[in-house]
């Protein structure tokens, strides 16, 4: 079936090329039947995309090795849940799942405005064709999933050991979701300023994908944090690393876009800035997926060396110049219909939040490509580590934190100093209620940036309540009605707004978790034998045992060996159990022994963590099998033609010994405050998100009968 | 073998695909509804206007004055576009069909 995946793509790319070509000449010509014609390209694209992909899964499930790609990323023995992931783990897979999931959001949005924007919709197509044509023909010219093998081999290499992990199975598509979701907008502005209708059409027909993409995005990091937590074995969960860095940027910037666009779409202003926006935020959307794939910078997170690098920057580079050059050439149609009213008003602190988010990115993108700067300037490579980071974000984020509870009480147009007074006043209360406490029964003040982001907290989370509750009181004056019900009217009337706030909620309490956690963790390094105990943070660690396993590790990666310890902790009189491991995968290298190979392969932390709302409890361990090497050796050398079956029984009884008789293990402990509020401030943020997403039911009122004012005040009054 | 057979069906399917509109040319009908979708994207985008200004008076994050000066504003606009609908439509503003 490799060559019908390999035909599927051919003819995708084909397609392509016609779907740029027939929406080009019909928005050109007026001839509608092109433009269509154009549109089914682009289903045709998703269709023979999918085919392609269920064709590759299907050889993975199978473990057909014939498939290169098979044989690269997977193996007998990898679990069927991983197999199916291993598809997006190679670079060849992650160009077709981006190439697929790009065909179906394209196919989506243009089925949907396939009555509307006829302006604009063809050139957002041909944009799309370009788009999904680029990444076909990378697939077509240097890397096709579907190449075979003439010999192909009796088992796979396997499964990256570090991606065996369930957030690992979702984070790549999600992230993948979000980078192809911002190319909808993107294209939908490049035909707005072709086709010069630079209005709020091609804003309000992307908006919902514009923000399916952040959620997708969102999550994907979010995900990406918690593997970083759960399985790298370092006890953090973000390093500033470049990859973390290439996925965070076009979130932000994608968070500035999302603000902007409301301040065209009430008032007529910031064109320029938002299509700059959405451009820049496709472009880091695209430098964030090269950042993966290439190797160019030293991170935990890029799992291969590219060979369409220059493919890849050329594209880039096209869409930096290509749009620059549209937007200067659209100028004169992209003034703003309205005038700033006042610095006071909701649009001037969307364009103050606007600022701050760019100035993150900026300072991210400084910090990321710093290494290859410092290289290109004095010819050797510098790079900057985590202080760097954290000086320079630490007081945007806690501005942006600060901005987060000023923007929703603020009237668009203009605004009193009296009426911000009247709004903030509890807010700030209830911030310096929260100072007094914290410094009164904590040590926050040991880390001032930490004592103001708990402050700004509790004023954003005090505005978020007050502003539900006055909404809702608003609401009972004008209708009487109950205050759950008002509540629910409200919200649900409301969502895009209040989904907002809920929003602004989630990062606020995502925030707390970041500030607890980094200023206030508590970690020992310790090497001890069974029997023995160390202290962190209250906590009495007890070494009670080693153990060993073969096969049937606890996470369920398919690791043919684990080690690890059972250790007794105990803190206020209560007691439990942890069991941190490590796995350890053979090697395929066949210059070593027929033993040592299941013992020199990659090693991965299997952590056990005790989740807590005020802490966390972090333990991992590094087994020393350095006292089996002889024993291994000795083995190489009395069994090197042995049997399967033999080799694993010399495995298990090396593994029973390690377990009878351990040597000290290394253990690394962290209790860290508050990380579980990471989590579920995420998890709000989601739902704040899809709130807002959700469409809304004013969206299906219907045609009305009576002039104009009274059916305004009639239609109006149905909220 | 595989692969140039594959390439063949497919590329006809595709073909069929995208020549069946090329066989039904456009009309003028689908025109007005492209623009009709557009306006009633934009009348109720106008009306959440409306809401939300009303919202922010009640909550007193307008004051009456200013409300009422917003509140004019978007309703102007409003009726530019209900007017602009009518016209498509075809329709009077009493909701009566004038063609």
């Amino acid at each position: 079936m490799a060559g019908v995946g390999s035909a599927c793509l051919v003819v995708a790319l084909l397609t392509a090329v016609y779907a740029v070509g027939a929406s080009l000449y019909g928005a050109r010509s007026g001839r509608r039947e092109w433009v269509t014609s154009g549109r089914r390209a682009i289903y045709c694209i998703a269709a023979l995309s999918l085919i392609a992909f269920g064709l590759l899964e299907a050889a993975f499930l199978r473990s057909d090795f014939s498939y290169a790609l098979v044989a690269e990323g997977s193996s007998t023995d990898t679990p069927t849940f991983y197999k199916v992931t291993a598809l997006w783990a190679t670079q060849d897979g992650s160009l077709l799942l981006w190439a697929t999931l790009l065909s179906l959001f394209a196919t989506a949005v243009l089925f949907l405005t396939r009555r509307s924007l006829r302006d604009i919709a063809p050139y957002a197509t041909a944009v799309l064709g370009c788009v999904a044509g680029f990444f076909l023909l990378l697939m077509v010219g240097w890397e096709n999933p579907f190449d075979t093998l003439a010999m192909p081999p009796a088992d796979g290499a396997g499964l990256n050991p570090l991606l065996r992990h369930p957030a690992m199975m979702i984070h790549p598509p999600m992230l993948y979701t979000g980078y192809v979701g911002f190319s909808i907008p993107f294209a939908f502005a490049v035909g707005a300023l072709v086709a010069r209708r630079t209005g709020a059409d091609w804003i309000r027909a992307t908006r919902r994908f514009a923000l399916i993409a952040w959620i997708f995005l969102g999550t994907g990091i979010m995900l990406g944090a918690l593997w970083s937590y759960t399985e790298l074995g370092w006890g953090g969960y973000w390093a500033w690393d470049p990859v973390e860095n290439a996925s965070l940027m076009p979130w932000l910037v994608g968070t500035a876009f999302l603000h902007s666009i409301m301040v065209q779409e009430k008032r007529g202003m910031l064109k320029v800035w938002n299509v700059s926006l959405i451009c820049a935020t496709f472009t880091l959307a695209l430098l964030g997926t090269f950042l993966v794939r290439s190797g160019i910078l030293d991170s935990i997170h890029a799992f291969g060396a590219s060979t369409i690098g220059v493919q890849f920057l050329t594209f880039i580079g096209l869409v930096i110049v290509l749009s620059a050059g549209l937007i200067i050439s659209r100028l004169p149609w992209l003034r703003s219909e309205a005038r700033l009213d006042s610095l006071l008003s909701r649009e001037a602190f969307f364009l103050l939040n606007n600022l701050v988010l760019v100035g993150l990115c900026l300072v991210i993108l400084w910090g990321t490509f710093f290494p290859l700067i410092s290289e290109a300037l004095t010819g050797t490579e510098a790079s900057v580590g985590p202080p760097w980071f954290n000086r320079l974000v630490t007081p945007l984020a806690l501005v942006l934190v600060l901005l987060t509870g000023i923007g929703p009480v603020l009237a668009w147009r203009r605004f009193t100093p009296a009426a911000l007074w009247r709004v903030l006043s509890v807010p700030v209360a209830a911030a310096a209620v929260a100072l007094v406490l914290l410094l009164a029964f904590t040590d926050a003040a040991d880390s001032p940036p930490s004592l103001a982001m708990f402050c700004l907290v509790a004023f954003v989370l005090t505005v978020v309540g007050q502003e539900l509750w006055r909404g809702t009181a608003a609401r009972r004056t004008m209708t009487s009605e109950s205050w759950p019900r008002a509540l629910a009217r409200l919200t649900g009337r409301n969502r895009r707004r209040y989904g907002g706030y809920l929003v602004h909620a989630g990062i606020a309490v995502l925030f707390l978790g970041v500030a607890g956690s980094s200023a206030f963790l508590d970690q020992r390094d310790v090497r001890i034998s069974p029997g023995e105990s160390f202290e962190v943070n209250g906590y009495r660690v007890t070494y009670r045992e080693a153990t060993a396993k073969l096969g049937g590790d606890s996470a369920g990666t398919g690791a043919p060996i684990s080690f690890g310890a059972v250790l007794d902790v105990r803190k206020d009189g209560k007691r439990f159990v942890m069991r941190p491991s490590r796995n350890y995968y053979s090697s395929g290298d066949p210059a070593l022994g027929t033993i040592s190979r299941f013992f020199e392969g990659e090693a991965t932390s299997e952590v056990d963590v005790r989740w807590g709302l005020t802490r966390d409890l972090w333990l991992a361990v590094r087994p020393d099998i350095g006292s089996l090497d002889k024993p291994i050796r000795e083995a190489d050398a009395k069994f090197a033609d042995s049997p399967g079956d033999v080799q694993a029984l010399i495995v298990a009884a090396l593994a029973e010994r390690y377990r009878r008789d351990p040597p000290p293990a290394a253990f690394r402990a962290i209790a860290s405050p508050l990380v579980m509020w990471i989590w579920i401030g995420g998890a709000i943020v989601v739902l704040g998100a899809l709130v807002a997403a959700w469409p809304s039911p004013e969206a299906r009122l219907r045609r009305v009968r009576s002039l104009y004012s009274a059916r305004l005040g009639r239609e109006l009054s149905r909220a | 073998m595989e692969y140039v057979l594959a390439l063949l069906l497919l590329a006809l399917l595709v073909a069929a695909v995208l020549s069946v509109p090329l066989r039904r040319r456009g009309d003028e009908e689908y025109r007005e509804e492209t623009r009709l979708a557009e306006l009633r994207a934009a009348k109720e985008a106008k009306y959440r206007e409306i809401r939300d200004a009303e919202l922010d008076h009640q909550m007193g994050k307008l004051s009456t004055g200013d409300w009422r000066s917003v509140d004019r504003d978007l309703r102007a606009e409003a009726i530019d576009i209900l007017r602009e609908l009518d016209r498509l439509e075809g329709r009077t503003p009493e909701g009566g069909m004038d063609r």
